[in-house]
């Protein structure tokens, strides 16, 4: 519509990428997690029939850091998690750049408000 | 069974699911509630947490090969994204309040409203209806895709309405830990008469932010369990870019009944375990 420095067709092919990065970036880490997890509780006898909630390292943002630095396979596992969690957040903050450059600035705040609302949603709560 | 065992069946149903969700075009994390819940006996807000994240994983891995086709409307995705994010706030606040059997009849009744859905024939834009909506003017979400015949442009319509069913479509997501991509495939095809093409792709690009909106609550409140997670994440995963691969030239109208079949079926018993306190 407007001459800009990128285009629409560019920025989205980019995006994709930027997708499948985070999500095999994520994989990746789970599946280090996962080796270790098996290796250690593999005998172990799951119960998730009821719900207790996890404990609280396992379900905020320092604890998970803090269990990935002792090397807990739990603590790995909530860290691919996290990525995975990260990997749209990251696409809507490029999103943003993106359409800065293009010079669209309607879509550029419509970014923004999205971007609000998911980091409100992982940092309100969890930390 | 020990968590080898454990693993290794939920690892391979979730494959299934995911790479029978993709090629159907149906989601296959709408059936991985009632696969862990019915199945395995899970807690229902463990199996919402496992399933939310492997609807992050599906939505962000096949987004890559959907763009590529050029199908995707980025514009209109990032528009509608601030009624899902925001739904899926509010749904992921309710999940922690509303009691599980109401969780498990809401779930029942999404999942024969899906089979239902995917029965009807795809809806057609209407190509000679070329009056455009103000508001989707105003907001440049025109586009064009391709086809056979070249590129095909189209216009939208009715905006709000759009963005009203995609707030709805957000809190369901939330609090159902599904990407609920039969109501934002409703909302973009009936109410804003976007191309099926682009409207299947453009609310798999939605799914993934509108998923991750709720993540956070979900991680604050102890729902997503590592052990069950990552079985759940890995199979969905590569179940799901399988099947995306084969999307462009499978035929898949059989399986696409048969799959809607099961899901009916897991919903009938979705209610019936929620009225008999079962779940």
């Amino acid at each position: 519509m407007k001459p800009g420095t990128w285009s629409d067709e560019q920025l989205e092919t980019i995006m994709g990428n930027l997708l499948r990065i985070g999500v095999l970036t994520a994989a990746a880490v789970v599946l280090i997690g996962a080796g270790l997890f098996l290796a250690q509780h593999g005998r172990a006898h799951p119960d998730y029939h009821r719900f207790q909630s996890e404990p609280a390292e396992l379900k905020s943002l320092p604890g998970i850091g803090a269990e990935v630095a002792s090397g807990h396979s739990q603590g790995i596992i909530q860290l691919g998690l996290i990525l995975l969690i990260a990997t749209p957040i990251m696409r809507v903050i490029f999103a943003v750049i993106g359409f800065g450059f293009e010079r669209d600035y309607l879509y550029t705040v419509v970014s923004l408000i999205v971007l609000a609302v998911l980091l409100y949603s992982l940092l309100g709560h969890a930390m | 069974m020990n968590t080898y065992e454990f693993t290794a069946l939920v690892w391979l149903g979730a494959t299934v699911a995911g790479f029978l969700g993709a090629l159907t075009g149906l989601g296959g994390g709408v059936v991985i509630v009632p696969l862990l819940a019915l199945g395995f006996g899970v807690d229902i807000r463990y199996a919402i947490g496992a399933s939310l994240v492997s609807v992050i994983a599906t939505s962000s891995g096949a987004a890559a090969a959907y763009v590529k086709e050029g199908f995707t409307n980025v514009r209109i995705g990032m528009f509608l994204e601030i009624a899902t994010t925001l739904g899926a706030l509010l749904g992921a606040m309710l999940a922690t309040i509303v009691s599980t059997s109401a969780i498990a009849i809401i779930f029942g009744f999404v999942l024969l409203y899906s089979a239902i859905l995917s029965r009807k024939s795809k809806p057609q834009a209407q190509q000679a209806d070329q009056r455009p909506d103000k508001l989707g003017t105003l907001l440049r979400m025109s586009g064009t895709y391709p086809t056979a015949n070249g590129e095909v442009s189209y216009n939208v319509h009715r905006v709000p309405l759009g963005f009203g069913l995609m707030l709805g479509a957000g809190t369901l997501s939330g609090l159902l830990g599904i990407g609920s991509g039969a109501v934002k495939v409703l909302a973009l095809d009936l109410a804003m008469r976007i191309p099926f093409k682009v409207s299947t792709t453009t609310s798999n690009f939605m799914i993934g932010v509108t998923a991750a909106a709720s993540a956070g609550v979900y991680l604050s409140r102890g729902y997503i369990d590592p052990g069950l997670a990552m079985p759940v994440m890995i199979g969905v995963l590569t179940g799901s870019m399988l099947g995306a691969r084969l999307l462009v030239r499978a035929k898949t109208k059989v399986l696409r009944l048969v799959f809607a079949g099961v899901i009916a079926a897991l919903g009938v018993e979705m209610i019936f375990n929620g009225f008999t306190g079962r779940i």
